[in-house]
């Protein structure tokens, strides 16, 4: 023992410590590595699936009950109501939200004062972005299909996918107008303006790019949300396009879930290649608010 | 003249705000409205209590236990990966990652949240259950395990992204005392930045239970429609959401004790998550490491 320098013990210490840091790194490492191998496994998974699946028939052609049809060399069949079904229901969803998000979020930044009121309004938004989907398509189909009598209509789905989207919406809209500079409004009040005026043609036009990026990366949340419009009855077979607000739709995460659940193992096929025209509309959406917040991002 | 004009415009603004709190008392008024019918015909107790859900088909049975069983059995399940995984790579994130490399992670990641749910759900059926199958070849097409697994994947993301943020958010002058007192990188991470960002760390953790309660279409299509109590992860089940779906895709005609069902069992779904994000908000306020 008394050969031994006072250190050996720290030493040995340090040793110990460098292998267990050592693990701990690589610990974590490998968990960062589970979920970027998940999204690959979940990417490869679907594309081998769908491979040679998605033809122009399969855009163009409505569904169909025999497998058959769908093969790539068959009759043709494929996804084309819900196609339309879905870019209509998001159009109209993107109407109303951009009103109604934008809308309250400019009253929430540039009217209300600091207030009750005001918290009260943002902890009930707070709340409402973690109230599940599915409870939207309870309220949408009580509220809109029923009480409202719209039916199972585009307009119904569109109205309970606005609700949903709703909170997100406002809340990046906030931080767009939020990151405009006062010294903008003052200046402009300074020569005169009227509030409207501040925000019609100063704060709006700055605050416009974050507001679309926020809007249009919700409404590409929305396009695949299948639980809500479920619950106001969209269609799982719908072999013609929707033609008017009132008509009964059917939209692609339906579809999918539809040939998802088909024993028949051609259908495997069929879902994989309706997920990739999904994916792919949800990948151009983010694209372009990609696009637009590189384009204006004030900080490049 | 002008003033009425701009009175106008700003209660337009102002409505579109209200549309929000309306919303909410919608949610609250149908659900508690819908499901006034059903608790008449059932008493409260039995539906608490009752281990047999067969609202529809003869004999009927009220019992919600097994829907809440199955929605245990996922949330326990997708904990059970999304926590630790999501955890670690949050420290990895903000610990030891290049500010490049974490650049394109985190984003990377995030992808995850944004895949539609039942992009998850078809996942699951087409990848992970065939693999549990070869391991235990008795697994059926529909089973819990697959649901928990999918789910689990799809709330990594929410984990990590918000706790990275929380770890984020603690100051340097805390880690460099720690260096100062001779600690090693690991237990900086875990001794000092991860205790600090506790507050920040749980709420995410709660957030993402309560998502993973609410999701739908992934456990609807991997999981099954099955309501049973049953320990064995490899058996189909039903949670809550996947029964909605079941009603909801029927022709169950309104009015009827199924159709009331419903509402009672959205109530239920509500009042849990609802109780979930409050308790998620309130650790974060109440626990909130202030620094300056």
């Amino acid at each position: 023992m008394s050969a031994e320098t006072p250190f050996s013990e720290g030493v040995e210490d340090i040793e110990r410590k460098r292998k267990i840091g050592r693990a701990f790194v690589a610990i974590c490492f490998a968990s960062t590595l589970v979920g970027i191998v998940a999204l690959v496994a979940l990417i490869a998974d679907v594309l081998y699936e769908s491979w040679g699946w998605v033809t122009w028939e399969f855009l163009t052609y409505p569904p169909s009950q025999v497998v058959e049809n769908f093969l790539p060399d068959g009759r043709g069949a494929g996804i084309y109501p819900a196609l339309v079904g879905s870019i209509f229901l998001i159009a109209l969803t993107a109407v109303f939200t951009i009103f109604l998000g934008v809308g309250a979020a400019i009253y929430l930044e540039e009217y209300a004062a600091e207030s009750r009121l005001k918290s009260f309004i943002e902890a009930n938004i707070a709340n409402l972005a973690g109230v599940p989907s599915i409870v939207y398509g309870l309220l949408g189909l009580a509220i809109f299909v029923r009480a409202m009598q719209l039916g199972t209509s585009l307009i119904a789905g569109a109205l309970t996918l606005t609700l949903l989207i709703l909170p997100i919406v406002i809340v990046s809209s906030q931080e767009a107008l939020r990151a405009v500079p006062d010294s903008q409004r003052q200046a402009a009040y300074g020569v005169g303006a009227t509030q409207w005026q501040v925000i019609r043609d100063v704060v709006l036009p700055r605050a416009l790019p974050g507001i679309m990026t926020g809007t249009i990366l919700s409404l590409s949340r929305a396009i695949g949300e299948t639980a809500p419009i479920l619950m106001v009855g969209a269609a799982t077979s719908l072999f013609v396009a929707p033609d008017g607000l009132t008509s009964p739709f059917s939209a692609m995460p339906m579809m999918i879930f539809e040939w998802a659940g088909h024993p028949e193992p051609e259908f495997q096929h069929i879902a994989a290649a309706g997920i990739v025209v999904l994916l792919t509309i949800l990948l151009l959406m983010n694209l372009v608010a990609i696009l637009i917040r590189n384009r204006y991002d004030p900080r490049t | 003249m002008g003033g009425l004009k701009e009175t106008a415009i700003r209660s337009v603004f102002f409505s579109c705000a209200l549309v929000t709190v309306l919303t909410t008392l919608g949610i609250i008024l149908v659900l508690v409205q819908g499901s006034v019918g059903f608790f008449q015909e059932v008493s409260i107790v039995e539906y608490v209590t009752g281990t047999d859900w067969s609202p529809v088909i003869q004999p009927r049975s009220f019992g919600v236990l097994p829907l809440i069983w199955g929605t245990l059995i996922i949330t326990v399940g997708s904990a059970l990966i999304a926590i630790p995984v999501g955890t670690a790579t949050a420290i990895y994130l903000s610990e030891y990652a290049d500010p490049e490399v974490r650049k394109v992670i985190k984003p990377t990641l995030e992808i995850l949240a944004g895949i539609p749910t039942i992009v998850y759900g078809f996942f699951a059926l087409s990848f992970i259950t065939p693999i549990i199958q070869r391991v235990f070849p008795e697994t059926g097409t529909f089973n819990a395990a697959a649901g928990a697994i999918v789910v689990g994947i799809m709330i990594i993301p929410m984990v990590s992204s918000l706790s990275e943020d929380a770890m984020s958010s603690v100051p340097d002058d805390l880690r460099n005392a720690a260096y100062g007192l001779g600690a090693t990188k690991f237990e900086v991470s875990t001794s000092v930045v991860f205790p600090a960002s506790l507050s920040g760390v749980i709420a995410s953790y709660i957030l993402a239970l309560s998502r993973a309660i609410g999701e739908t279409m992934a456990v609807t299509l991997a999981a099954g429609m099955h309501p049973q109590i049953t320990g064995n992860p490899l058996e189909p089940i039903q949670t809550m959401t996947a029964y909605m779906v079941q009603i909801g895709i029927s022709d169950v005609s309104v009015g009827s004790i199924g159709y009331q069902s419903l509402f009672a069992v959205g109530l239920t779904l509500f009042a849990m998550t609802l109780a979930m994000n409050l308790f998620s908000l309130w650790i974060k306020s109440r626990y909130r490491e202030e620094y300056q």
